[in-house]
């Protein structure tokens, strides 16, 4: 995928925006870019770009994130330092926007920079595993309540579809004619395939795959529980 | 079962209610659980179900009592400070033995308290929930499968036994996605029960879904009946989950995410070579009391993992008419213990018994 200096990550709520938008600002630093992640969401409580605040400090990436976050205040604020990093054009910025067209309003104001400058990708996370993405047309619904939204349109699809940690590379495979259809109901290309890193080598043969490193869990219930009474 | 999709628990429970004949929707929405009135609104109108925000959470309670009294499934659901506005309207449904569910995504109190997870309301819910002597069912999920399945559960249970019923979840659980298999849809029959206030068709007595009683003896007559009902549900309908059980010499009692949490510390505590298990309660109330008395027989000690100041903790000392010692450990305000520091508590057990 060609590098623009902005990145945005929106989709559906649950998408995967955030892991995403995590490992293309690993990647871009490790291309030798100066690259800062802000964490644009104002309606998830919980699981935000934030918890990776103490990897992101090592790995000498920028983050910026409501000071709220993770926090018990339930406000949905943009931080300001967002203007500096869309207004001041000095850094590579990967955006991680909150869900939905409730999360996509609060893009709105930085649209007209955004525009302007013209140097960016607004890319469409989709998972064909999510109850409420599970076909193209309902998929395309979401997109273009986003678009309506925050005003700027979408430049490509990311294709996420996974199952967690059932994901296998076959559910993967089966989401790829998902992804081409809605490709080619909206026009705009596929840039990448995303995948968990230990899910790559099987799948070598998809175009655009980008291997993804997730944030582990510690409260996974290995196997079925039995109830009793 | 229908094919896996990936969702968050508190879609899980939308979309399980609406699968299990669900189609009245009554809520004002708080983090962490606005995911299932958001869901709800999107899916009730393409069903022709009825989705309303309403005014205020007491508003919300007295619509359920409304669709309850006609003897339809129908929920609301709320966070913690917005259960506590509800009560008054859950000791009506309670009064009038009217089936509901009501899902409380627990976060941290008392008061405004804040939107991290938290079980803080064990008390309140296991005690029943309002003013009066009552219970409700109260169910605790531990993954999103189970927020999906026990939701089915509770509607059935609620039904059976004409009393709301409570899903307890912590945040956590509300706001955490896996991988789920929604059940299929219930067939309901349509058929409203006999105690339901449809219109007599000319053909009974009306009925009236009533908590207001006039003569003091029927109240109490009322109120042992009501009773008799609960011993029989004590009786029939708790449910555990065991893990590692059978030769444990340290059970430990939790349940949701802290059980999720103890698990990882279980298979770590044993790796070390010491024997611990855990009961994991799936119904709070009824409270799973014989397995734990059993268990009283065998263990040495008991340890109790809560996000809260030890609520549970006495429900497992009277099961066991304290046989056994029981140890805490806990976090509260929206913190989880970590898997070491829960296996730091196991540790500190097996000390302490050695």
């Amino acid at each position: 995928m060609e590098i623009k200096r902005l990145t945005l990550f929106a989709g559906h709520y649950g998408s995967g925006k955030t892991n995403i938008a995590l490992n293309w600002a690993r990647f871009l630093k490790e291309t030798g870019k100066k690259v800062t992640i802000a964490d644009c969401d104002i309606v998830n409580p919980y699981f935000r770009t934030k918890d990776a605040e103490e990897d992101l400090a090592k790995e000498g990436i920028g983050l910026i994130c409501s000071p709220f976050a993770n926090s018990n205040v339930d406000l949905p604020a943009m931080p300001k330092e967002i203007y500096t990093l869309v207004e001041e054009r000095d850094e590579y910025g990967v955006l991680d926007i909150g869900g939905d067209d409730r999360g996509a309003l609060a893009l709105g104001r930085y649209v007209p920079a955004i525009r302007e400058e013209n140097d960016y990708e607004m890319l469409l996370v989709i998972n064909k595993a999510r109850p409420l993405t599970r076909n193209a047309a309902d998929t395309i619904e979401v997109m273009r309540e986003m678009e309506l939204a925050c005003g700027l349109p979408f430049t490509g699809i990311v294709n996420n579809t996974n199952l967690g940690p059932e994901t296998t590379p076959e559910i993967v495979r089966q989401s790829l004619g998902y992804a081409n259809e809605i490709a080619q109901l909206t026009g705009l290309p596929v840039k990448m395939t995303t995948v968990r890193e230990d899910l790559a080598p099987a799948l070598q043969e998809v175009e655009n795959l980008f291997p993804i490193r997730i944030r582990k869990l510690y409260y996974h219930l290995d196997g079925g529980t039995q109830w009793q009474n | 079962m229908q094919e896996k999709v990936l969702m968050k628990g508190n879609e899980a429970i939308a979309e399980a209610a609406i699968l299990a004949g669900c189609r009245h929707y009554f809520g004002y929405p708080i983090t962490p659980q606005t995911e299932v009135a958001a869901y709800m609104s999107k899916k009730m109108p393409k069903i022709g179900g009825t989705f309303l925000q309403a005014e205020s959470e007491i508003a919300a309670i007295n619509m359920v009592y409304g669709v309850a009294s006609t003897g339809k499934r129908v929920m609301t659901s709320s966070s913690s400070p917005g259960i506590a506005l509800k009560a008054e309207g859950i000791s009506y449904l309670a009064g009038a033995d009217l089936p509901a569910l009501i899902l409380n995504v627990q976060r941290g109190g008392p008061g405004l308290g804040g939107i991290q997870p938290s079980q803080a309301d064990y008390y309140f819910a296991t005690r029943g929930p309002g003013h009066g002597d009552f219970h409700v069912l109260v169910l605790a999920p531990a993954s999103v499968q189970e927020m999906a399945d026990l939701t089915a559960k509770a509607f059935a249970l609620a039904e059976k036994y004409r009393m709301p019923a409570m899903l307890l979840a912590d945040g956590t659980m509300g706001q955490m996605m896996e991988p789920v298999a929604l059940p299929d849809p219930v067939d309901l029959n349509g058929e409203a029960p006999e105690w339901a206030t449809t219109g007599t068709k000319m053909q009974r007595k009306h009925n009236i879904a009533n908590s207001l009683y006039l003569s003091p003896a029927e109240l109490e007559r009322t109120n042992i009946e009501r009773f008799e009902r609960y011993a029989k549900i004590e009786e029939e309908e708790p449910m555990w989950e065991e893990f590692m059980m059978e030769d444990a010499d340290i059970c430990i009692v939790s349940c949701g995410i802290t059980a999720r949490v103890s698990r990882n510390a279980i298979v770590e505590a044993r790796k070390q070579g010491i024997k611990v298990g855990m009961i994991r309660p799936i119904t709070l109330w009824p409270f799973p009391k014989k397995p734990l008395a059993a268990a009283a027989e065998k263990v040495k000690s008991f340890l109790c993992v809560e996000l809260n100041m030890g609520q549970m903790k006495e429900d497992v000392e009277l099961a066991i008419r304290c046989k056994k010692p029981v140890d805490l450990c806990f976090r509260v305000g929206g913190m989880i213990p970590s898997p070491d520091e829960v296996l730091a508590a196991i540790k500190n057990a097996a000390e302490k018994e050695a």
